[in-house]
């Protein structure tokens, strides 16, 4: 059992919450490698996939894990969104847990959406990023990528690289490696730096050619481009030359030193194709992955006997 | 609640290897061989006897069976009284179709694990038999499960707590009876 | 009716007055003060024993919705929160709909908060048409309506220029000019603080020196034209320290400061993201309100206000970042300067006359309100040892967004005379009438 009832953020997981997770996401990449990938776990089960922001893949991940898991899902978002009839987020959400559901997947623009969902249902509440808060499934399947690779997280050091102020899987995964008892150093241009890296317990760099040799893990956070217009950086042809990860750099790392990035990523600007492809990127295991973490923190979540709706 | 008590030894080691040694002959009897075996072991303890399962059908047959691991967490149907992580992941590094599949446990006792393992073990394919060799039957099935293979029928009471000792996850092997005087206990 | 109160502890450093003694309201005044009075007949009498009375309360940062946003607040029901908490007098702020930027703004409520009769209402007209920050507002004809100080709040006037030109016209009148100091280039989407909150909560910072820059800017214009600058509810150890450095060069600057500024931090914003502690300017670090408590123990900050903003439900009841700043303060202003700094000795009863009775109504260029026989009877009698709950039902206040719901407070007023007349009367808002002098309800 998790010591948690939601999960909102990775602050609030112990090592234990996370290690249980990370194990039960082996057993379900193992059915996910099979022919028949799906499994009766949560056969009855109601989950409803409030997207109140576009995205296709994290969606898409867990509608594939709900599939999976054998629950029957619902999506809503885009033009039935709250955001967009002028209902409140509360008002929604106390709808649809009428209707006896029992999680909400939370996709949201503003910080603190799924706390607020938590506060307005009994049905159990998935993060699936707010805003620029946190994305904390995004960090957990990061954490089984790079455990399944290293076969440790314990020790390592890893790097996460490009526009930290704005970044909701910064968020999630620094202190979830730190938690795992993983060293974490930030790096970026000052204009896309933290204003208190102490919270995270990091150091701050605007140097990435001063990590290169030290990290098991270069993490490539994706810069958005529109960020370019708040005049942040000057251009994505200055960027890629200041902090992108070419082969030049990554030649620099250690031999089995490894490269990540949440995707979508922006080939060119924070990583060149030659290492995206590399021997080095994790970039496909991190997807790969995504489906069945999101599948383990769904399965330990609903089960148990504190469970509300269903008993 | 009181602390459980050791209440009798029923194998010793000598006595679980016998039995593996006898499970393993009639296996290849009644299999005619063991060309189309496959052992699967139920995880967590079943892993390791299955293991053993195997190496004593090396030894007869001269050829080690292909052996699989199964976790069947995600087919149980006690889900939302009891959740527990994966702590072994399922390995099936076989074909199952039509093979001759044996499901290895070491106690036999409701029968809803090897329920769970049954639907478990379909996902991966159709074989052609599918046959449950247990250390251990000790009664109170509440599903229809019968054992193919049995080391020890082990009476017991439902208050009684039957445990198979076996590497690596205990020192030894062996098979105990233990009981919780008074309240009783739930598995 | 006349009204004797017995025997209360009667503070007011402007008359070097700190003693216990009787005094008989009669006539809208302060008939006697003295030892041993008697009651004459059809007399109220107050046993003022263990309280103590000082002149009426003043909170000179106030926003009573109305007109525009009744919904939220009329200037009733805010006249209401104002007696419930000790208040003779507050001072409105003008982002009104339409904005208080005329004369007729300034009239429409100050014969409403008459009509109700329960506090003054010190009108602050916009500086700028509409608070737009580009053309004057009718100052003239506001201060011969009564406007009492102008301001843009709300907004900083971002064009130093046009500010430059406030002020300077401002400086004709005798009024202050009331700076909501914050350089929007800099706030940008800020919802808290740049730092520990931003980080920690993935919002977006709103950085102190966007204050601090126009606070520095607002004095350096003060110098130049003359006016007088009120820096309103500064947030910043370093915007305090600006202004002090402005008043020892003798310059007409002064500042006031919010309970929640003294008493919260960014660190009370924790991940549930409770919007009751959404402000403008947002709360700063525990560093921060050290320095403003000392600034207002020791005279550097020289008013005590609410900003009291109310918010309805739905508009707190959200996200966050699309929530609405702002608390309502009225009720709460008193017992937490009392439980938090008066009981416990950081600061003196003379002080806290001082920050919430006199330097505002110096500030607002209102006649001085003092304990001496012949003065007018704006009086608050305070019970320093009254335990007060916050409930959504204590509050008068038409919206209840407090983050000290639930608070034990120790210390509040229990009665106001708003020239003789109780508005409040053991701790029960009484009088006001819920219509206008035409029949119009108020509510």
């Amino acid at each position: 059992m998790l010591s948690v009832r939601n999960l909102i953020d990775t602050t609030s997981l112990t090592a234990d919450d996370i290690t249980q997770i990370l194990d039960t996401a082996r057993g379900f990449a193992e059915v996910n490698s099979r022919a028949v990938k799906k499994v009766p776990a949560l056969r009855g089960r109601t989950i409803v996939n409030l997207f109140l922001e576009p995205s296709t893949r994290t969606r898409s991940s867990f509608e594939l894990a709900e599939k999976r898991l054998s629950a029957d899902s619902l999506n809503m978002g885009g033009s039935t969104s709250s955001v967009v009839k002028g209902e409140s987020l509360a008002d929604t959400i106390q709808t649809i847990s009428a209707m006896n559901v029992d999680m909400f997947v939370v996709r949201a623009r503003l910080a603190g959406s799924p706390q607020l969902v938590a506060r307005s249902t009994d049905a159990r509440v998935i993060n699936a990023g707010d805003g620029k808060h946190q994305h904390p499934t995004q960090a957990l399947l990061d954490l089984f990528t790079i455990r399944e690779n290293f076969g440790r997280l314990d020790g390592l050091k890893v790097a996460i690289v490009g526009d930290l102020l704005h970044s909701r899987v910064l968020g999630s995964l620094a202190p979830a490696l730190r938690t795992m008892g993983a060293e974490v150093v930030l790096v970026g241009p000052p204009t896309f730096q933290v204003a208190d890296p102490t919270w995270f317990g990091c150091e701050q760099t605007d140097d990435i050619d001063s990590v290169l040799s030290e990290v098991d893990v270069m993490y490539m956070l994706r810069v958005q481009l529109e960020r370019m217009e708040g005049a942040a950086i000057p251009s994505s042809r200055e960027y890629n030359r200041l902090y992108g990860l070419n082969a030049r750099r990554a030649a620099l790392m250690r031999p089995d030193a490894i490269v990540c990035h949440p995707g979508p990523i922006n080939r060119g600007m924070e990583i060149m194709p030659e290492v995206a492809d590399s021997h080095r990127s994790r970039i496909l295991d991190q997807v790969n992955a995504g489906v069945a973490v999101r599948m383990a923190a769904m399965y330990l979540l609903l089960g148990g006997e504190d469970h509300g709706m269903s008993d | 609640m009181a602390e459980p008590r050791l209440k009798a030894h029923i194998m010793d080691e000598a006595a679980v290897r016998r039995a593996m040694t006898r499970i393993a002959h009639e296996v290849v009897e009644r299999n005619e061989g063991s060309g189309n075996v496959a052992l699967v072991g139920i995880v967590r303890r079943g892993d390791p006897l299955a293991r053993m399962l195997a190496d004593e059908i090396e030894a007869i047959e001269g050829v080690r069976p292909p052996l699989g691991t199964l976790d069947t967490s995600f087919y149980r149907d006690d889900y939302s009284k009891r959740v527990v992580a994966v702590q072994q992941a399922s390995e099936i590094p076989f074909a199952v179709d039509g093979r001759d599949i044996v499901l290895v446990d070491d106690v036999l006792y409701t029968g809803r694990t090897v329920r769970s393992a049954l639907d478990a073990i379909m996902d991966y394919g159709r074989p052609a038999t599918i046959q449950l060799a247990v250390l251990v039957d000790r009664g109170h099935r509440e599903l229809p499960v019968r054992a193919d293979y049995v080391g020890k029928n082990v009476p017991s009471s439902r208050e009684e707590d039957v445990r198979v000792l076996v590497p690596p996850f205990d020192d030894g092997l062996a098979v105990e009876i233990w009981e919780t005087p008074a309240e009783g206990r739930g598995e | 009716m006349a009204c004797l109160i017995r025997g209360a502890r009667l503070v007011d450093p402007q008359v070097g007055l700190d003693d216990v003694a009787d005094v008989l309201v009669d006539g809208g005044r302060l008939a006697r003060i003295g030892s041993g009075l008697e009651a004459p007949e059809a007399c109220e009498v107050v046993e003022g024993a263990g309280r103590v009375l000082v002149p009426g309360l003043v909170d000179m940062h106030v926003h009573f919705r109305d007109p525009g946003f009744e919904y939220k607040e009329t200037i009733l029901t805010g006249s209401r929160a104002a007696a419930k908490g000790g208040f003779t007098d507050v001072a409105t702020m003008p982002n009104t709909d339409p904005v208080c930027d005329t004369g007729t703004g300034v009239r429409y409520q100050i014969d409403r908060a008459r009509a109700a009769g329960l506090v003054r209402v010190h009108p602050v007209g916009a500086l700028t048409r509409g608070e737009r920050g580009e053309q004057l507002a009718e100052i003239g004809d506001m201060v011969l309506e009564g406007a009492a100080a102008f301001s843009d709040d709300g907004h900083g006037v971002q064009n130093a220029g046009m500010m430059r030109t406030c002020m300077e016209y401002v400086s004709k009148f005798d009024r202050a000019v009331i700076a909501h100091c914050e350089v929007e280039a800099l706030s940008g989407n800020g919802v808290v603080n740049e730092g520990r909150a931003s980080t920690s909560l993935g919002m977006f910072g709103w950085p102190a020196l966007a204050e601090e820059l126009e606070v520095w800017r607002d004095i350096q214009l003060s110098r130049l034209t003359g006016c007088a600058l009120h820096v309103a509810h500064i947030s910043t150890a370093r915007s305090l320290s600006y202004v002090r450095e402005a008043k020892e060069e003798g310059l007409p600057v002064t500042c006031e400061v919010c309970p929640h500024h003294l008493f919260l931090t960014e660190d009370d914003i924790d991940d549930s993201y409770d919007t009751n502690l959404k402000m403008n300017p947002p709360l700063r670090t525990a560093a921060d309100a050290a320095a403003l408590r000392e600034g207002i123990a020791d005279g550097s900050i020289d008013c005590l206000v609410t900003d009291h903003a109310p918010h309805a439900a739905h508009e707190k009841d959200c996200e966050f970042e699309i929530a609405y700043f702002g608390i309502v303060g009225l009720e709460t202003s008193l017992p937490l300067m009392l439980t938090n700094l008066v009981r416990t000795g950081a600061m003196g009863w003379d002080r806290l006359v001082e920050c919430m009775a006199v330097a505002p109504r110096r500030v607002l260029r209102l006649d001085p309100v003092r304990l001496e026989e012949g003065a007018v009877a704006d009086l608050t009698l305070v019970d320093p040892d009254r335990p007060v709950t916050v409930t959504r039902d204590w509050l008068e206040s038409r919206s209840k967004n407090t983050p000290w719901l639930g608070a034990e407070l120790t210390g509040c007023a229990t009665d106001v005379f708003l020239a003789g007349e109780r508005t409040l009367a053991d701790g029960v808002v009484r009088g006001g009438s819920e219509t206008s002098e035409r029949g119009f309800p108020l509510v």
